[in-house]
């Protein structure tokens, strides 16, 4: 059953979200899922880019009230 | 999906500098690419063990950008190594200026190196300095 964790980065700048993201997809198990939260726009569109040229999922991106949800999933 | 080999010089004691310095490092090694920085001049003393020196701002952005939330520079540096498998060389000429040794430097740095290396090494690959 695949595990979604939730890392809370609001507040940080570019590139903090990016980095608590690697540093959160090498604890996780293939499979699961990270849901980032950020307020940085740039994060929003650099955790998607890295994520395409790692190789993992993008599952979803979705803003609410200046805060992103950027959902990836670990695929290796 | 490509990836390059990245050189960084850093020379400059100033925020900004160091701290564009740390974001192309830790960006760029943990997207894949192979980085090698090389820590010179005012930037080298920043990366002494215990160190609590903060870098000064050198115009109103790195005024901002020290007030608001930024990674520090120097852990972006540690993030390089750490997430990006980056390469971060102390220079052995200001390392004999400043006297120090490979002890008196935080852990995660590399072993001293000298230009003529690190000119070889960097030949046909993206080269950065700041």
């Amino acid at each position: 059953m695949a595990e979604r964790k939730v890392i809370d980065a609001r507040g940080s700048f570019c590139p903090g979200p990016l980095m608590e993201l690697i540093a959160g997809i090498k604890l996780i198990e293939i499979g699961d899922e990270l849901e980032v939260l950020s307020s940085d726009k740039g994060s929003a569109s650099d955790i998607p880019e890295w994520i395409n040229k790692v190789g993992h999922e993008m599952v979803s991106t979705t803003e609410e009230d200046g805060v992103w949800h950027i959902v990836v999933r670990k695929t290796k | 999906m490509s990836t390059s080999k990245i050189f960084v010089m850093v020379v400059s004691g100033s925020l900004e500098r160091l701290q564009m310095a740390a974001m192309v490092a830790s960006v760029g090694a943990v997207s894949g690419n192979e980085v090698h920085v090389f820590l010179s001049m005012n930037a080298l003393q920043y990366f002494i063990k215990g160190s609590d020196m903060s870098a000064p701002a050198e115009g109103p952005f790195g005024e901002t950008m020290a007030q608001k939330n930024v990674p520090e520079f120097k852990t972006l540096f540690e993030n390089a190594v750490e997430l990006g498998d980056a390469k971060i060389s102390p220079c052995s000429m200001a390392m004999d200026v400043l006297d120090v040794s490979s002890e008196d430097l935080e852990a995660y740095l590399a072993e001293p190196l000298g230009l003529t290396k690190f000119l070889s090494d960097s030949a046909d690959s993206q080269v950065w300095s700041f």
